[in-house]
């Protein structure tokens, strides 16, 4: 078996009195999707927070590739290897769509070059429209990202998202708010992804988790309930009785 | 169909435009200082080019914070003030040759941005302008106190530049006309520093910041580093603003550190527009020809001023330049 890509062990986060976390411990093996499931509140975007510096935790570690995260900055995550798109669209509005891509490619490598001119990093310009490829979205690198269409400005973020080739890649709800056929072209592209490295993945469509994810792992008031196959978890009474059972219409 | 046939002409003027925007955009830095040469020769006196050209650079310099970082500054006119001061005092007090009073001012504004920058852009937003309001106030203040070195109330004197030696050639500085060229030199190397910074990669860093601070983080920029270092920058060209206002009055008014000084920086680079290159010169322009203007009419030309500013805010946000630059040139 493979050594674990994350490793997370007995990881709490308290806001004052409220416990959005506790002892969650779990660990992350590479190249496989798994789903982070669970009602509203129940710590989901608090555990990817903690995933990817943007929190960090009240107690317990975070080990990526053996190394504890602990004092890690979150800017310096996304060069450790761990990247990650928003629930809510999270891009550069006003950049064009080439240039969102190719500002992210950049902080890999020129951060406080004043000097050289920006256009002759040919390599940052081939990435970005090599994401952009990868995404659907290269026919319109020219435009604003914020004239771009709802699903495309996701795909535009996950191509942010992907540019610095991440090990683990995190994403919060890439379906939020999309319709029947821009979440079908998002399932794709993200069957496309898996194929190539190990993602986290916070969604609230249970078809689509089903279809997509080898395991899931199921919150529930800040804590871990399950954590299995598909199968398994579509057969846990515990998790029928707090999630699937209520009525959401999908399961 | 002839519809094509009038479409594809169409499509090409409206190409055209586009490509003189490009063009403009690529030949900024030649065509400002083509501007600046022209300049003296269009304003009705050398004394307001010379100013116009100090208070252009101060915006410029200070755009690079507002327009390209997102950040707004209220304490500017501390990295102007001390680049004047420190000019004066050591051509006055230290009989300190020109050239490197100017080094040292610009120097010494680029230190006292570091720590004020390095201070308030730990906080964000209005906090942000706050926290440099205050800090330019303390500068203010300590100048006031300070009077053996900087004449407190009175203002600074005692330093004027006659002459000065530029490779072997003996120019007579009190003439606006050398006044004006010399300083030129000043204001053409801080445009193409400005320039070439905005070129940068990380002047594509600064805007991602601008856009979306949140994100840029996650992209992997030090977004505190990041804008200490763009403070930095923008205070030190703030500070070359102050040092050719020393050289130009051969005197530092008290009030050059004032926050009225940091309001007027915010207002030319608002009412000439913050989302372009040359558009805060052009402000500094404006401004300083309606004050040339209106106070002749009026000792309350700032209510004049004002309201103008105010018709600009609300209705052309994008200011003189860039409504110019959108509607005309697109």
């Amino acid at each position: 078996m493979s050594a674990p890509l994350l490793a997370v062990e007995n990881v709490g986060m308290k806001f004052g009195g409220f416990i959005a976390l506790q002892g969650v411990t779990t660990e992350f093996r590479p190249g496989r999707v798994t789903s982070i499931i669970g009602p509203n509140g129940a710590g989901k975007s608090t555990f990817f927070n903690v995933l990817s510096g943007v929190l960090s935790p009240s107690t317990g570690t975070v080990r990526f590739k053996g190394d504890d995260l602990k004092g890690t900055r979150q800017h310096e995550f996304v060069h450790r290897g761990i990247a990650r798109s928003y629930q809510i669209t999270n891009i550069f509005p006003d950049l064009s769509v080439h240039e969102n891509v190719r500002v992210a490619a950049q902080a890999g490598r020129s951060r406080y070059n004043i000097w050289t001119n920006r256009k002759k990093f040919d390599e940052l310009d081939a990435r970005a429209d090599k994401a952009l490829e990868s995404v659907g979205l290269i026919a319109k690198r020219n435009e604003t990202a914020k004239f771009l269409a709802h699903g495309q400005q996701r795909a535009l973020e996950i191509a942010i998202a992907l540019i610095s080739d991440p090990e683990l890649l995190l994403l919060d709800e890439p379906t939020a708010g999309m319709g029947p056929e821009e979440t079908k072209e998002m399932v794709a592209l993200l069957e496309k992804l898996a194929a190539e490295r190990t993602i986290l993945l916070v969604e609230h469509k249970m078809k689509m988790i089903l279809g997509l994810s080898d395991r899931i792992l199921v919150l529930h008031h800040g804590q871990l309930i399950a954590d299995g196959t598909p199968h398994e978890i579509q057969t846990d009474p515990e998790v029928r009785r707090v999630y699937l059972g209520q009525n959401h219409g999908y399961a | 169909m002839n519809v094509p046939s009038v479409a594809a002409p169409l499509a090409a003027d409206a190409r055209k435009p586009a490509r003189l925007k490009a063009m403009m955009t690529t030949y900024r830095v030649p065509l400002s200082i083509l501007a600046l040469c022209i300049l003296p020769w269009l304003l009705p006196s050398k004394a307001l080019a010379v100013n116009v050209l100090i208070y252009g650079v101060v915006c410029v310099g200070y755009n690079l914070l507002f327009g390209y970082t997102g950040l707004l500054s209220f304490g500017h006119a501390a990295f102007f003030g001390a680049g004047a001061y420190i000019t004066g005092i050591a051509i006055g007090q230290f009989g300190v040759s020109w050239y490197l009073a100017v080094l040292m001012g610009v120097t010494g504004g680029a230190v006292l941005a570091f720590i004020i920058g390095g201070m308030s852009t730990r906080t964000r937003g209005i906090y942000f302008s706050m926290v440099t309001l205050a800090l330019a106030q303390l500068v203010y203040y300590v100048a006031l106190q300070a009077s053996t070195w900087t004449g407190g109330e009175n203002g600074l004197r005692g330093f004027t530049v006659n002459r000065i030696n530029l490779f072997g050639f003996d120019i007579n500085f009190l003439d606006p006309v050398n006044k004006y060229y010399v300083l030129m030199v000043f204001a053409a190397a801080a445009l193409w520093l400005v320039s070439r910074i905005l070129n940068s990669p990380f002047g594509a860093a600064i805007e991602a910041i601008r856009e979306n601070e949140r994100r840029a983080r996650t992209c992997g920029y030090d977004v505190e580093r990041t804008k200490l270092l763009a403070f930095t920058l923008s205070g030190t060209i703030c500070a070359l603003g102050g040092t050719m206002s020393a050289l130009h009055l051969a005197f530092v008014p008290l009030e050059s550190l004032h926050y009225l000084t940091s309001g007027m920086i915010v207002m030319m680079t608002l009412l000439g527009g913050a989302s372009s290159f040359f558009g805060p010169f052009i402000g500094a322009l404006v401004f300083l020809l309606m004050e040339d203007v209106f106070s002749l009419w009026t000792s309350h030309w700032q209510i004049i001023v004002g309201s103008i500013f105010v018709l600009f805010v609300l209705f052309l946000p994008k200011g003189i330049w860039g409504t110019f630059l959108s509607r005309v040139v697109r």
